[in-house]
């Protein structure tokens, strides 16, 4: 197995990592590597982000061996702002990122290619261990779905989903396992439903 | 009647055992060692040694031969941390080891310690990590294809992980360890993860009394900071090894907390710190001895000597939970020289 890095295609994700964080009001992009030993591959990889990060003077940027960054993930995670790096340490950290606040159940994603957009939970589990129990946390589903609509610049009817989504989360009253309690997915469904009704109403 | 007592009791067999003071605040917090065994009666006898990269006109990098050849007699040493010099050519030292002794199992427990409390105090963090430690994803072997396109190739064979599988199911059997779970990508990584685990799964099957199980990598980084304490003992190639036991020693509050040893062919075992060398400690000598002190009962266990280990560890946990004389990485004042006085108090009573 081994490690292909084009560096168009490093320099893509960069510029995209760097553009995230202008349009974002995000102040800093931290590369994450293991150049140190994988000094041709990863050295590759830090070599386009730092390329890249001279064109966006206004943020600021930084380097960081990736053992290091799960430690500082688990002892000091909000001193991270937008994390650009390698497939393998993206899974393993955007994991790690998930559990820090809340789990599989509440963390939505984007995907974005050349011509397409793909919107999913963060952390791609399937748990078929509970399929058909009606056990999940829809939370997860529910914003990716948000994020579409903003995607779609339909900006009112996904921000008003977030919203809703995360006033039931805030307060605890309906919660799926994931959360500490037992309401099933339908519940939790029913709940967001419910805030959407509210809020809609008080607009 | 007591003159023959003490007479049998210092020639009670005196342990030799390597010492690598290391750099920066190396040489400091290995004296700390060497005073708190010393207080706790510790039948150890150290010889020193100074390890530094010397290039050989070949390109390849040895250590000193001073160094090798009392690792080879003494099999047992204790590792301080090391300086890896900046520039091409330069092979980071620490492999250099690893490759010098054919170290290929690094264990690295990492268990909450009363004192440091960090959010995953309340859960509790009780687990060890197996590292495969001579291959994987750092074998070295990387190439340019055409400009703009590296490949870097990750080695995995099955004798290198069917070692570090038995070392990690007989440690577990030693220890009394319930549960391993074997960590991997091995629905991506086929081939090389998949051949980890079948190694893991024969090796398995020889311990019926061990729980085993597998979890994808990423699985395992997302439950371990919801719920540490449900991890036990957990194998793992090289690079998973290496920033998962990273993260590990961050959930209990760092890695200048946290003790590891390395295993070798033919009985040897090397214990190290693997924090840096804090070079800007050294002048007012206020590192934390911790990890290279812990390191050393991990050592002492290995040797057997367990009731000095345990009573070493203690004094250390009692000083960390009345958090009096403590350093300053864990939010104290105390030199390194008082940390270690502290214990050596308490250990004496």
């Amino acid at each position: 197995r081994s490690k292909q890095w084009y560096q168009r295609r490093v320099r893509g994700i960069a510029k995209f990592a760097f553009d995230y964080a202008r349009e974002h009001n995000r102040k800093k992009v931290t590369c994450i590597h293991k150049a140190n030993i994988m000094k041709l591959s990863d050295g590759l990889f830090k070599a386009c982000c730092k390329e890249v990060s001279e064109d966006y003077p206004m943020i600021e940027y930084e380097e960081q061996i990736v053992d290091n960054t799960c430690q500082q993930l688990v002892i000091n995670p909000q001193q991270f702002d937008v994390m650009v790096m390698p497939n393998l340490y993206g899974n393993l950290v955007s994991n790690l990122a998930a559990g820090l606040v809340g789990g599989a159940g509440v963390v939505p994603s984007k995907s974005y290619g050349e011509n397409i957009a793909v919107f999913e939970p963060g952390a791609r589990h399937t748990w078929m261990e509970m399929k058909g129990m009606y056990v999940a946390n829809p939370a997860a589903m529910v914003l990716s779905s948000a994020f579409m609509l903003k995607h779609l610049q339909l900006h009112e009817a996904g921000d008003l989903l977030i919203k809703a989504v995360k006033n039931v989360i805030n307060r605890r009253e309906v919660q799926t396992r994931d959360l500490g309690g037992s309401s099933t997915t339908p519940e939790m469904t029913r709940a967001f439903l419910n805030e959407l009704d509210t809020l809609y109403k008080n607009q | 009647m007591f003159l023959s007592r003490a007479l049998r009791s210092s020639c009670r067999s005196l342990h030799t055992v390597t010492l690598f003071p290391g750099d920066g605040i190396g040489p400091q917090i290995s004296d700390s060692v060497k005073k708190i065994f010393d207080a706790a009666e510790v039948p150890i006898q150290w010889e020193e040694r100074q390890v530094y990269p010397i290039l050989e006109p070949n390109g390849k990098t040895r250590i000193p031969d001073d160094a090798v050849e009392s690792i080879f007699k003494n099999k047992i040493g204790l590792k301080g941390p090391m300086r890896t010099a900046i520039g091409k050519g330069h092979v980071s030292l620490n492999l250099t080891i690893r490759r010098t002794f054919g170290l290929y199992a690094n264990v690295r427990p990492a268990k909450s310690v009363p004192g440091v409390i960090t959010p995953y105090s309340k859960e509790g963090v009780d687990c060890v990590i197996m590292r495969e430690n001579t291959e994987g994803e750092y074998s070295g072997i990387e190439h340019q294809v055409v400009p703009g396109v590296v490949q870097s190739v990750k080695l995995i064979t099955r004798d290198a992980s069917r070692n570090v599988a038995e070392y990690a199911f007989q440690y577990a059997q030693d220890h009394g360890r319930k549960n391993i779970v074997a960590l991997h990508k091995a629905n991506i990584m086929k081939m090389s993860d998949g051949m980890f685990l079948e190694q893991c799964r024969e090796v398995a099957a020889r311990y019926p009394e061990i729980n085993y199980r597998e979890m994808y990598l990423d699985s395992a980084c997302l439950k371990i900071v919801s719920d540490p304490s449900k991890f036990d003992v957990m194998l793992m190639p090289n690079l998973y090894g290496d920033i998962f036991s990273d993260l590990t020693a961050g959930l209990i509050g760092g890695l200048g907390l946290a003790p590891s040893g390395n295993m070798g062919k033919d009985g040897i075992a090397i214990y190290e710190a693997v924090h840096g060398t804090a070079d800007d400690l050294v002048e007012a000598n206020k590192g934390n001895p911790t990890a290279l002190l812990m390191s050393g009962l991990m050592m002492l266990r290995h040797m057997g000597l367990k009731s000095q280990a345990d009573k070493i560890e203690a004094a250390v946990l009692e000083t960390l939970t009345e958090r009096k004389v403590i350093t300053g990485d864990i939010g104290g004042t105390a030199t390194n020289p008082e940390y270690a006085d502290e214990i050596c108090r308490k250990i004496k009573g």
